[in-house]
């Protein structure tokens, strides 16, 4: 098999004395959907922000595409293909649904200032095309109704595939969806699932996605990697990963009456996601 | 309501959306051209002159709106930056280079300088930021007292005679000329606004107001765009604060106050934030609030004999509208336009909380 698309190799993210992220390792291969999942604090959108470089690691590297992705700035990820959408959904509120898609667009800008005031034949022809690749997108997610609606009269749903279509719109090769089935209901979920599919088969995209949501990981990925308190706990398919002691350990807790109360206070503070 | 048919990608590319858009432009700019007749009929261009004003003033109130408006960066130091224009207008026309020439390198280079300035104060935010700028805008006067060899500081500095190929004008021996080329500098910047809000650029500038963390997401580079932004914003503050140099024609250090900074952010304020009519009603109010007091305490005094002098009136009520605007229509004059056309567009069919911001989402992946 070839090289992995993504490979983190041992990366570790301290807040202070909270280590959230602890000694990761993990590929995801070119073409899979590769979920993370795992309580809350387990550290999953932390690998996530690591990803975008809004953070250092301590320690550790980080690999995309052969390329080593601790050398850039957060804004210049994008352009080796990374796109990401976020937990709260971070829209451009005081815009239309066209212009949060175009602001997609930015990595492909080929324009500089100079000739967008002059508004040159060629910004022009740029504005075209960049439209045209974002009317692909709104055609994909079926947003056409909403073309010209301010993000902020938007329902929680319509913004949620708003972030995904901006997210697709820079034409990436590893997408990450952070909770992306997160306070949608279950029509809209299965609209999520076979996005998440289409993009992947049809769009050849790799796709990261942290989710809580079981159903929805069982259905769409390939490969699951179970996190809690920042440690990797299991690796494999969704149906290994589920039925993994460990992880159930972490979920659930185990019975205190048979291991003696030792592990009653974690049973307390995680809650059963699954 | 009008319903626009949209059949290729440039309808929403183009300037005007539909040709009755268009239609009244035109005839806006028809009006403003036609005006200073009104004046020769009178004879008397002192209106003209005050109109004049507003174009200018409207200039820098959209280089404002760029930054304030468009980026979310508020600066209450833009009159340093006029200053800064107006002194490098004045000093190389005094170099012997023409106008033409002075006038736009006299905006690029309160650009240039303005960016210098900005780039340490980039970092921060909100209300910092403004305070950073205010600063900047408190120390004007004393730079200038301080390079007196150059601006004349205290003692002040006439301004020369705008000069076009021996076309020479002057603002009290030629007010129609000077209304002119004002009007043409407002219509150029206001295309130049227009041209970045349909490209890249001004939707990052966008992007940046509403989510720095999504706009890196998205491959916008914060610190070069925010640069970019203040650039193009004190370009426009230094070409108007060359024309009020002309419009003046003697500056002092005192020309470029704390009180002309303050006012211009509250033009865009009262005009509505992020909308290019925004600066401009800005700027309406703004500069014409004081002619119409004083117009009306002149007639109170001939008509009917009662003299108002109380200092500070001006003051105190544009102060007055701006507490109003802020309390009640937050959105601006121009937002208040927007829902009065909204409500007979849709008639009878307006609800009364249509253009209510809905609270936004809990915001918690804010890196910063």
């Amino acid at each position: 098999m070839s090289a992995p698309l993504l490979d983190i190799k041992n990366a570790t993210q301290r807040f202070g004395g909270v280590v959230a992220v602890n000694d990761v390792t993990m590929h995801v291969n070119e073409g899979e959907v590769f979920a993370l999942v795992g309580p809350n604090g387990a550290g999953k959108s932390t690998v996530f922000n690591l990803l975008s470089r809004f953070y250092t690691p301590a320690a550790g590297s980080i690999q995309f595409n052969g390329q080593d992705l601790l050398k850039l700035s957060s804004d210049e990820v994008p352009s080796l293909g990374i796109a990401r959408t976020f937990q709260n959904i971070e829209l451009f509120e005081q815009a239309t649904v066209l212009q949060n898609l175009l602001v997609g667009r930015h990595r492909h800008r080929k324009t500089n200032v100079l000739s967008e005031i002059f508004f040159t034949p060629s910004a022009r022809n740029q504005e075209r095309e960049h439209r045209h690749a974002v009317e692909e997108v709104i055609d994909f997610l079926d947003l056409q109704a909403y073309r010209d609606k301010m993000i902020s009269g938007l329902p929680y749903g319509v913004r949620k595939v708003v972030e995904l279509g901006r997210a697709l719109a820079t034409q990436p090769k590893l997408l990450l969806l952070d909770e992306p089935a997160s306070g949608l209901s279950v029509e809209e979920t299965q609209d999520m699932a076979f996005w998440i599919e289409d993009i992947q088969k049809q769009m050849g995209i790799t796709v990261l996605m942290v989710e809580h949501d079981m159903g929805l990981v069982s259905a769409v990925s390939n490969r699951v990697m179970a996190l809690a308190d920042g440690k990797e706990l299991a690796t494999g398919t969704p149906a290994e990963v589920q039925s993994h002691p460990a992880v159930i350990e972490a979920y659930l807790g185990t019975s205190g009456i048979q291991k003696g109360g030792k592990t009653d206070k974690k049973k307390k503070s995680k809650g059963a996601a699954a | 309501m009008r319903f626009v048919f949209k059949t290729s990608y440039d309808a929403d590319i183009k300037w005007f959306k539909h040709g009755a858009q268009l239609f009244w432009y035109i005839l806006l700019l028809a009006a403003l051209i036609a005006l200073p007749l009104i004046f020769v009929w009178t004879g008397n261009p002192y209106l003209l002159g005050e109109i004049t004003a507003v174009l200018i003033f409207s200039v820098s109130c959209l280089g404002l709106m760029l930054l304030t408006g468009q980026t979310g960066l508020a600066s209450l130091g833009h009159a340093a930056f006029m200053a800064m224009g107006c002194y490098a207008n004045i000093l190389l026309l005094q170099a012997g280079l023409p106008w033409l020439i002075a006038f736009p390198l006299s905006g690029l280079l309160a650009g240039f300088f303005g960016t210098m300035i900005a780039f340490p104060v980039l970092r921060l935010h909100g209300v910092y930021l403004a305070l950073a700028t205010l600063a900047m805008s408190i120390i004007t006067g004393d730079v200038i007292d301080l390079t007196e060899r150059w601006t004349g500081g205290v003692g002040g500095m006439s301004v020369p005679d705008i000069d076009i190929f021996g076309f020479v004008i002057n603002k009290y021996a030629n007010p129609y000329a000077f209304y002119y080329l004002c009007l043409v500098v407002v219509v150029l910047c206001v295309a130049a606004y227009r041209n970045l809000l349909r490209s890249p650029s001004g939707r990052s500038f966008a992007a940046i107001r509403d989510s720095e963390v999504s706009a890196q997401a998205m491959g916008v580079n914060l610190t070069r765009t925010k640069a970019t932004s203040f650039f193009l914003s004190c370009t426009a503050a230094g070409l108007a604060g060359a024309l009020f140099g002309h419009s003046a024609t003697f500056v002092t250090n005192e020309t470029f106050d704390i009180v002309m900074s303050i006012t211009l952010f509250l033009s865009i304020v009262i005009g509505g934030l992020g909308f290019i009519h925004g600066a401009f009603l800005g700027a309406i109010i703004s500069g014409l609030i004081p002619v119409l007091i004083a117009n009306g305490r002149t007639l109170l005094s001939t008509s009917m004999g009662i003299n108002i002098n109380i200092p500070g009136l001006e003051s105190a009520l544009f102060a007055g509208i701006v507490i109003a605007f802020v309390l009640f229509e937050p959105m601006g004059l121009y937002g208040r336009w927007l829902k009065i056309r909204t409500y007979f567009e849709l008639f009878p069919f307006y609800r009364k909380d249509m253009f209510r911001r809905q609270k936004s989402y809990l915001k918690t992946e804010r890196v910063q």
